[in-house]
């Protein structure tokens, strides 16, 4: 028996320590996965949610392995299905917090169905995608967000095809959250944790997630002291888009264009910024922040992308039943069985 | 005209035309009025998997078959005595199915030049002689129609739209059926449609008094009430059964239902069944896809729902690994597998049992479940209620296996009452003291505790479990224990299931094995097969894993076994490498069910032969 100090009515003060399991953690030391456990570990106690009422739902994967760690309820699934899984979990009851944890394997390539139609649905699921840009457990595939040219062992004259962008997905199946954090900054990770735990609706993670044994670096600009600041765009409500080691670079948009504009010589002020607002119903201008990866120059952004607040799919589906069972009245099975045209036999 | 009515003891009629022709309303709107006379009957709904198949071509006829009788009957019947053919191709499709003899009402108006064309008839069989033998009525049915509705308001289009309730009211008149029950039927469908309700009425009626004046009839039949049991009845297919037994289910036990479902031929109309009954908190979830379904389904099972998932040969293949991942978890789910012709998208509207290998051993791994398979319409209601209990008590995936035939079919089904159902016993976990993950009880079941009990927080997964904590275990002497006591759990239920019965004579020494769908046709053939003083026993799979604990014991008894199946000889094939005996295999692959004809030839034949003893 693990140890844990939720069975009682009252409010309980978790500690991190208390969403700790007794399994010993298992991924390769160095691995950018720790991080994110930890972060979690240490956001948890503080949700509002009891213990007992979380649920960790994974696929296949390094990042997959996730719920094992966590002293809470855990379903580690079949290769893509998490999103699936935690549907059913969510659907039928609605009451639980319901977290998936995810590769970039596992959520974009072979379970990329399965997270769109989440998206979609609203779903109140809390998606973390642990994104490295390759194949970990498998050691050292390219992945679906691998970038075209990509050597691996799987692509050793290099990767032909383009990848996902994961934070566009999101914004065009729906997602009511996008958020994007990196595993090195642990501030900046526990916030969007706590954030994407409070919304409601589907909330997606982005993390930027080190794999140091088979892509190590690959987000060294965006973590690294001395480039971070250069390379990284914190997003903010309200504030406008400024980054570089002096706060002098800022991202202006000339129609549907972006442009980046330097603050001290261009005769810019802060005035003409873009400013950052994640209620924006328009979703096109989310669209065109996550695309700043692609775009020659730009920063990486991080931060809360968008939100949105709307009915989940549960919420509705259970206000439907609500609706008809004070309509038709609460099931009567005689009535259901015997309904249609029925005749009776006096027998002989 | 002085007419004269014959009595009748058992009739098959057709009815055929074009898949926009509404044959299959027709032929329900009929199967409810018989049923309601109190007729035991039986159906057979036959249509291309096209909606709207070209108008006029041989494939695009859909057909509607009932069998109905003052007796008691298990088939659809070999070959109607009467066919209703709205057009040429109709025509031509079935004319081969009917008995010599039969009686053809064909709609004269459509064997215009373009319909016989289309239904490539060089001359017009109406004219050629060549239905020499059959008794053929002609009637401009279209005509008819449009001189009836003249006055309605209504399109040409619509008009020729209702031709099939003008053919229905002649055949009520025709079989002495009361016409109040579509009538109903009619102010209900359309009642936000009064001129189109007022048609409907005027055809049906139209077509009744025609029957009663047409110098066309000169007899007309009556088919006595059958005696059946005692009971309240009502007429129902096997998706409805299906359906209403699962909502039963639930309420025996509590739980609730969740469907897990991807829109598949012929499964989903016990998608579109739970859907209208919200009110005893059905939870329907169209999920994106077949994996999707089946997966959300184990999640919902993992929240404690009463969870299932509905789909036919082609979803339960790419259904396979979740599947695998609840033998793994342990997890009370229902995979409903309504076969269909197959391989890959092969017939989707035709039935087969051919699933029933892929049912037992389509997984990876060592991965056994519990299967389970329907016989009739009606024992739909039955098996949902006996998957539903076997996975709740044992915590494992379990098959049902239905097909087309009996899905789609549908029979007079004795309501049971209610109260007499019994409750599905479920025991959730609460007490934390204690608990394992996967400790089991005496018949191997581990514990259901539930995400949100406090206390009993715990892990699950799809790697191979450690006994007792259920942590992951890679150490293969517990592998090979964990292996062994997954299918020693399945193996357990045949404790709990009834032993398997002979029907007909125990002491012949031919026995004949059947499962699922075929049991009607069987059970009829060896019905008949006796009566002529001959010798046969039948049993028939509702379990097929795990066996009934008398399998074996019974299987030894025969000299002969002859097994009829639909497909290739899978039930043979398992039961030889099970039990050690000698099957004779007896299939069909047609996507159409056994007529009992064929299979009396065959039993006949073996019986006939001198020297029949294998022993």
């Amino acid at each position: 028996m693990e140890e844990n100090k939720s069975n009682t009515q009252g409010e309980i003060k978790y500690t991190a320590k208390d969403f700790a399991s007794s399994q010993d953690v298992r991924w390769c030391p160095g691995c950018g996965d720790y991080s994110i456990l930890a972060q979690m570990q240490r956001v948890s106690p503080d949700l509002g949610i009891k213990i007992q009422d979380f649920v960790w739902v994974s696929g296949i994967g390094c990042a997959s392995r996730f719920p094992y760690y966590m002293n809470t309820y855990g379903f580690h699934g079949i290769h893509g299905r998490a999103p699936a899984i935690a549907s059913g979990v969510k659907i039928t009851k609605p009451n639980l917090s319901v977290w998936v944890a995810s590769g970039d394997g596992d959520l974009l390539s072979i379970g990329g169905n399965h997270f769109i139609h989440a998206c979609r649905r609203n779903i109140d699921l809390k998606i973390l995608l642990f994104n490295n840009r390759i194949y970990g457990l498998t050691k050292g595939q390219y992945s679906p967000t691998s970038e075209k040219g990509k050597r691996t062992k799987s692509t050793p004259f290099g990767s032909v095809d383009y990848p996902f962008n994961p934070l566009s997905l999101a914004v065009g199946s729906g997602a009511t959250f996008i958020a994007r954090s990196l595993d090195r900054d642990a501030k900046h990770l526990k916030e969007m944790m706590t954030r994407a735990g409070k919304h409601k609706g589907t909330a997606f993670i982005e993390v930027y997630q080190n794999c140091n044994i088979f892509n190590d670096g690959a987000f060294e600009l965006l973590t690294e002291k001395e480039t971070k600041s250069d390379n990284v765009l914190v997003l903010e409500h309200g504030k406008p888009m400024i980054f570089g080691k002096n706060n002098d670079k800022g991202i202006k948009l000339d129609g549907l264009t972006p442009t980046i504009v330097n603050l001290s010589d261009d005769g810019y002020s802060v005035n003409d910024l873009w400013v950052h607002d994640e209620f924006d119903k328009d979703t096109f201008r989310a669209h065109i922040i996550s695309k700043f990866t692609e775009l020659e120059g730009f920063p990486t952004p991080i931060g809360v992308l968008r939100q949105e607040l709307k009915s989940t799919y549960e919420e509705d589906l259970h206000q439907q039943i609500k609706q008809i069972k004070e309509l038709k009245g609460e099931g009567d099975l005689r009535k259901l069985l015997f309904s249609g045209s029925i005749w009776e036999v006096n027998g002989n | 005209m002085e007419k004269t009515t014959l009595d009748l003891n058992s009739v098959t009629v057709r009815f055929a035309g074009d898949s926009g022709d509404g044959m299959q309303l027709t032929g329900s709107q009929f199967t409810n009025t018989t049923a309601l006379v109190g007729n035991d009957l039986s159906t057979l709904p036959d249509f291309p998997a096209e909606i709207r198949a070209p108008a006029g071509t041989t494939y695009g006829v859909s057909g509607f078959q009932l069998h109905f009788s003052s007796e008691d009957i298990h088939t659809p019947g070999d070959s109607p005595d009467l066919l209703v053919a709205m057009n040429p191709a109709a025509l031509k499709v079935n004319l081969h199915d009917l008995k010599p003899g039969a009686t053809i009402i064909v709609n004269t108006n459509s064997f215009d030049a373009k319909n016989l064309r289309l239904a490539e008839y060089n001359t017009n069989p109406l004219e050629d002689g060549s239905l020499q033998g059959f008794n053929v009525v002609h009637v401009p049915l279209t005509q008819l129609t449009s001189i009836a509705l003249e006055n309605s308001g209504l399109s040409a289009k619509e008009i020729a739209r209702s031709k099939n309730f003008f053919a229905l009211g002649m055949m009520y008149w025709l079989y002495s059926r009361p016409i109040e029950l579509t009538l109903k039927w009619v102010e209900a469908k359309f009642k936000d449609h009064p001129q189109l309700a007022a048609a409907n009425e005027k055809a049906l009626k139209s077509g009744y008094y025609f029957g009663e004046n047409t110098e066309l009839f000169t007899t007309r039949y009556q088919v006595k009430p059958a005696k059946l049991q005692k009971g309240i009845y009502r007429n129902i297919s096997g998706n409805e059964a299906l359906a209403l037994g699962f909502i039963t289910a639930s309420v025996k036990s509590g739980l609730p239902l969740f469907l897990g479902s991807y829109p598949i031929t012929p499964a989903s109309d016990i998608l579109h069944e739970l859907s209208k009954h919200k009110n005893f908190g059905v939870i329907t979830f169209q999920a994106e896809d077949e994996i999707a379904a089946v997966s959300a389904a184990i999640g919902a099972a993992f929240s404690g729902a009463l969870a299932i998932t509905t789909t036919s040969g082609p979803g339960l293949a790419l259904k396979t690994e979740a599947i695998g991942l609840a033998v793994m978890t342990e997890l009370p789910i229902v995979i409903i597998d309504v076969q269909r012709g197959g391989p890959s998208t092969g017939l989707p509207t035709k039935t087969e049992q051919s699933d029933l290998m892929q049912a037992m051993y389509g997984r990876n791994g060592e991965a056994p479940i519990a299967v389970i398979a329907a016989s009739s319409p009606a024992d739909c209601f039955e098996v949902a209620l006996e998957a539903s209990r076997i996975a709740i008590k044992y915590m494992l995936p379990v098959m049902f296996l239905s097909d087309g035939y009996i899905a789609n079919g549908s029979e007079p089904w004795k309501i049971p009452e209610p109260d007499d159902i019994p409750k599905i016993e479920v025991n959730f976990r609460y007490a934390e003291e204690d608990f394992q993950p996967y400790k089991r009880n005496e018949n191997l079941v581990r514990p259901w505790a539930l995400p949100g009990t406090p206390g009993l927080m715990h892990r699950i997964g799809g790697l191979e479990k450690a006994n007792i904590t259920g942590n992951v275990s890679y150490d293969p002497e517990n592998h090979e224990f964990m292996v062994r006591l997954r299918a020693q759990k399945v193996k357990n239920i045949e404790n709990d299931i009834p032993p398997l019965k002979i029907i007909g004579d125990e002491d012949a020494d031919l026995l004949v094995v059947g499962w699922g769908g075929t049991y009607g046709a069987i059970t009829e053939a060896l019905e008949n097969v006796r009566r002529t003083g001959k010798k046969a026993a039948q049993v028939h799979f509702r379990y097929l894993n795990p066996f009934p604990k008398n399998t074996g014991q019974i299987l030894k008894k025969y000299k002969r076994i002859l097994c009829p199946e639909l497909n290739m000889g899978q039930l043979s094939k398992i039961l030889t490498s099970e039990f050690n005996v000698v099957i004779e295999s007896f299939t069909k692959i047609q996507g159409l069910p056994f007529k009992t004809s064929e299979l009396m030839e065959r039993i006949e034949k073996i019986l006939g032969e001198k020297n029949n003893g294998r022993k």
